[in-house]
């Protein structure tokens, strides 16, 4: 924290530089700043339109929507099955993992390793172990858990770090840490770890609906081949199964009920190849490294990654990041004029509801399959893929802002209605807003990267066609690329955060 | 009482000074500690009374209780484990985590005992955020005394009691303890249970030297300003 604010002291000393008497003027230059990078992306990005009839499909959705249809229940009960069993499993693995690992996240490597699991898209992850262990079990929960371990050592070790030190120095400094930490840290932090478990149980639901857009037997495969046939009733029940799967999390989502549920999930898995050791060990070892390379030509091998960059990563990572800023802005619009619709504070009783569904609904749909529907309408460009991460993360935020604007205090001569928004509400959450906003950016860098699966010039794209075209060196490659671009901006994020003074506000990896 | 003067010495300070960012917290202190004495510190709040022992902690962290003015207590956790974790070190991790799943019966049956000691007989499985502040405190010397050192730093380890628990619970740490530092804001306590007085305001050291010389009106001095 220290280099940043002395940074900043010997900035507001500068000749021409007033200080900062203002922390909003300061948050004010942020937003500034990437809104004008923002507008610059959108004339640098493929956000082409097509000329395509757009209304008359979208009629049809629309009529879809309202007209669920699904014939054979068993295939629909199953594939929702498949999908919750996935993320909960995920989940029991991974959350005791990425414990263990927030308890040492002081030693580097530790840090190190968490950050590389994570900034990996599941679906990148589930392409890599399709290679190895085909459609099973094993695939989709390795893809889920692998990342999610690394969000959640990140995100218990700042949850350890927010908790006062009182109760640790008060325990002999010669215990072990893993004994200090289960007295101290751990239970302190209990109550949020719970409420982000839980948060992350929807996450993971959502990770394993779209494992089904690469094969696996869960709710996005089933949702993918219904839309290519244009059967929108048939799609929109699965939309709205997943919606109130997703709104009934707390009333069926019980401690003493997990290992009920666990028993079931592994009861309901697909079957699982056995692991074997020999192909893994050849597709590290050999498979995803290019030739050049196995055969220790170094320069020969410097040849081929610096090619494979040039002309194909830098090209599609500055699409990718395009279309990230573009998305990171709009989503801040949409959060900002959707929280108050859930906010009883400033839209009274009657609205509270209804509003409260809308960004339920906004948020619960996948990104992938918002941008998988408006690309049938849109064409494939950018386009689709900016509105759906919008409109997703935007929903989410707004959610949180609308939590966070009941929970403000308030006084009887406050004012009302659009006064209240402009003066109380907003100033006030600012700050926030901005924290959750930076928080989602490095969110919205790994799933824009991702979406090129569904055919948009963004490094996805390229990393998909490269497993289908078997090149394994390639794919690996830029999966790479896209990981280290993503710990770039996580590292930059956390830098803007702490300079905005925006870093209270908890962690929504 | 007295101490013999060629005990150990346990702490000392020479000309100390400590400040954190511009303010002065601790300036000009010396200070020598010998094994066996019983010391109170007093003087107002914001005088360096809780900088003093922080400081002293450092110098000897493996043969000290500590007992922070905040207690320290993790609210999710019984009173039972909240003075468990004074033991920590002297069981394996794998034990420790048993522990937390289900108690052992040595640490119980000791537990059990130091609550009886501590007037907290019925109070063993509550957590600490359902008990009153003077129940709270407690259940922290608890976890110093669990601890089991020959040192023990308070940092007004009694503020909350009613005077005559104040005098029991005093009275059981200098029984369990060696050595003793305790701040304290209850003169009278000070004089009566302790041998030696450090009197500290503005961060320097205004008076060291033995209780038995000093009066209560000396005392009330001290604190004003």
């Amino acid at each position: 924290m220290r280099p940043d604010n002395d940074a900043l002291m010997l900035l507001n000393r500068l000749p021409g530089v007033r200080p900062a008497h203002s922390s909003g003027r300061r948050l004010r230059r942020i937003s500034l700043l990437f809104i004008a990078i923002a507008l610059a992306c959108i004339f640098l990005a493929d956000l082409a339109l097509y000329p395509t009839d757009p209304w008359r499909e979208l009629g049809r959705i629309g009529w879809g929507f309202i007209t669920p249809y699904w014939a054979d229940s068993s295939t629909l009960f199953s594939a929702l099955g498949q999908t919750v069993a996935f993320a909960l499993l995920a989940l029991i693995i991974s959350v005791p993992l990425g414990l263990m690992l927030a308890v040492f996240y002081h030693w580097r490597p530790v840090r190190m390793l968490a950050a590389a699991v994570r900034s990996v898209h599941e679906i990148f992850w589930g392409l890599l172990f399709m290679q190895l262990y085909g459609l099973s079990a094993t695939t989709g929960l390795l893809a889920i858990l692998i990342p999610y371990t690394g969000v959640f050592a990140k995100v218990f070790a700042e949850m350890f770090d927010r908790q006062a030190p009182e109760p640790a120095l008060a325990v002999s400094p010669f215990s072990s840490r893993i004994s200090r930490h289960a007295y101290t840290l751990i239970p302190q932090s209990l109550g949020e770890m719970r409420s982000y478990c839980r948060y992350r149980f929807e996450c993971a639901l959502r990770s394993s609906a779209i494992l089904g857009f690469i094969g696996l037997p869960t709710l996005g495969f089933h949702l993918e081949t219904a839309f290519k046939q244009g059967q929108y009733s048939e799609a929109a029940a699965l939309l709205w199964v997943f919606f109130i799967l997703i709104a009934s999390i707390r009333f069926w989502l019980r401690g003493w009920l997990l290992p009920v549920y666990a028993a079931l999930a592994l009861w309901l898995l697909p079957q699982s190849p056995p692991l074997g050791s020999s192909y893994a060990w050849q597709f590290i070892s050999q498979d995803i490294w290019p030739r050049a390379l196995q055969q220790g030509d170094l320069s020969a091998a410097a040849t081929w990654y610096w090619r494979e960059f040039s002309q194909v990563a830098w090209p599609a990572l500055l699409q990718t990041l395009y279309l990230t800023q573009i998305a990171l802005v709009l989503t801040g619009v949409i959060a900002l004029l959707c929280y108050p619709l859930a906010s009883q504070a400033i839209s009274g009783r009657a609205m509270r509801w209804p509003g409260r569904l809308l960004l339920l609904m906004m948020r619960s749909t996948p990104e992938m399959m918002i941008a998988f529907i408006l690309l049938l309408l849109l064409g494939p460009s950018g386009l689709p893929a900016v509105l759906a991460l919008a409109l997703h993360n935007g929903g989410l935020i707004a959610f949180l802002l609308a939590n966070h604007s009941e929970q403000q205090p308030q006084r009887a001569d406050d004012p009302k209605g659009i006064n209240r928004y402009f003066y109380l509400h907003t100033p006030r959450l600012y700050p926030g807003f901005l924290a959750f906003l930076f928080y989602r950016w490095e969110v919205i860098l790994r799933e824009s990267a991702m979406m090129g699966i569904l055919g948009i010039a963004t490094l996805g794209f390229y990393i998909d066609s490269a497993f289908e075209e078997i090149r394994y060196d390639k794919a690996f490659f830029l999966i790479v690329v896209a990981a280290v671009l993503n710990i770039l901006i996580d590292s930059l994020s956390r830098r803007i955060r702490r300079r905005a003074g925006a870093d209270r506000a908890v962690g929504l990896g | 009482m007295s101490v013999n003067a060629d005990a150990a010495i346990l702490f000392q300070l020479q000309q100390f000074d400590l400040t954190l960012g511009k303010h002065r917290v601790l300036h000009n202190i010396n200070l020598t500690v010998r094994q066996g004495e019983k010391i109170a510190i007093i003087g107002p709040s914001g005088a360096g009374k809780s900088s003093l022992l922080d400081v002293l902690y450092r110098q000897q962290p493996q043969q000290i209780a500590l007992c922070p003015q905040q207690g320290g207590l993790v609210d999710m956790l019984s009173v039972y484990n909240n003075i468990f974790m004074g033991g920590l070190e002297r069981h394996s991790s794998v034990y420790n985590l048993l522990n937390l799943i289900r108690s052992f019966n040595t640490p119980r049956t000791d537990i059990q005992q130091l609550c009886n000691e501590l007037g907290l007989e019925d109070k063993l499985w509550h957590s600490p955020d359902r008990l009153s502040g003077g129940q709270r405190q407690r259940v922290a010397v608890g976890r110093a005394l669990y601890r089991k050192q020959p040192v023990f730093l308070g940092d007004e380890p009694v503020s909350a009691l009613d005077p005559l628990q104040a005098e029991n619970i005093l009275q059981l740490l200098i029984k369990r303890h060696n050595t003793l530092l305790v701040s304290l804001h209850n003169r009278r306590l000070a004089l009566a249970h302790f041998d030696r007085v450090l009197a500290l305001r503005a961060g320097e050291l205004v008076y060291d030297g033995p209780a038995a010389a000093l009066s209560s009106n000396d005392l009330d001095a001290f604190y004003a300003a």
